[in-house]
């Protein structure tokens, strides 16, 4: 498979993370922060996203296969479960506590940023710990 | 509402959702960041293209910055919270199957109950610690 195409699938997301800056802590601490000073940039980021992601998704899925692959390897996981919930909510209290989800953390790596590595550093433990503590 | 950026937002968003369609289109993978560098760490299977889509993720703000004059952006301090965060971050996604893109743009999009249902969670508990923190 032709990896080009994977490198500038992920270089136009993080470009876009960038653009946005969402890549900035502080940025997504405003949305998330609910004060007087309250920041929605983060909604019409979701909102645009979901607009070009959805209706390409509609428009493609369902007719044939991937240009590049055999089929579609979509999840088939079906229904709520512990291991959802709590996830969840436990990436989300990490969100609100810093500001970083893995995608920007990722993207500021050129940063140098030692708040970003030690971030990426202790995520990649946690997803360890995620994948030797029970799903 | 002093900070508030719709334009780039828009533009931002319009171009996080263009990468993760042509990762549908082409590869039929969903562009789920914590999934995708998940995989590529543990799984040897597929470990090529993902490592191909994780340095885009590390090309795009280079990229963006040699385009931009005054492209620039904050990072956290090294503290205990940074190191906490990442462990809650690593965890939670790893034990919820994704994080704001997996979930919350391709999840969403599909109208995946168990991505709508992670996404109001993950907002709400992020709302709520952030209020309550800063």
């Amino acid at each position: 498979m032709p990896i080009i195409v994977a490198f500038i699938a992920g270089l136009l997301m993080s470009a876009g993370i960038a653009y946005s800056q969402m890549i900035d802590p502080n940025k997504v601490l405003g949305f998330l922060t609910l004060n007087a000073n309250w920041d929605p940039s983060l909604i019409l980021v979701m909102a645009a996203a979901l607009a070009v992601y959805s209706s390409g998704y509609w428009l493609v899925i369902g007719k044939g296969k991937p240009v590049l692959a055999q089929s579609f390897s979509l999840p088939n996981k079906q229904g709520l479960d512990k291991p959802l919930i709590i996830g969840a909510l436990v990436f989300g209290a990490g969100w609100g506590l810093v500001g970083y989800c893995p995608g920007p953390a990722l993207a500021a790596v050129s940063s140098g940023s030692h708040g970003t590595l030690a971030f990426i550093a202790a995520m990649v433990a946690g997803w360890y710990i995620s994948l030797k503590l029970g799903k | 509402m002093e900070n508030f950026t719709p334009v780039e937002a828009l533009i931002g968003g319009a171009m996080i959702g263009l990468g993760a369609l042509i990762l549908l289109v082409f590869y039929g993978r969903i562009a789920g960041i914590s999934g995708i560098a998940r995989s590529a760490l543990f799984v040897r299977e597929g470990r090529s293209w993902r490592l191909a889509f994780l340095a885009g993720i590390v090309a795009g703000p280079l990229l963006l910055g040699t385009i931009l004059t005054d492209f620039s952006y904050s990072t956290p301090q090294l503290s205990w919270q940074v190191i906490v965060a990442g462990l809650l971050v690593g965890a939670g996604t790893g034990w919820g199957s994704g994080c704001t893109s997996g979930h919350g743009i391709c999840g969403v999009s599909r109208l995946s109950p168990r991505s709508v249902t992670a996404t109001v969670l993950f907002m709400l508990s992020g709302m709520l610690v952030a209020t309550l923190l800063h």
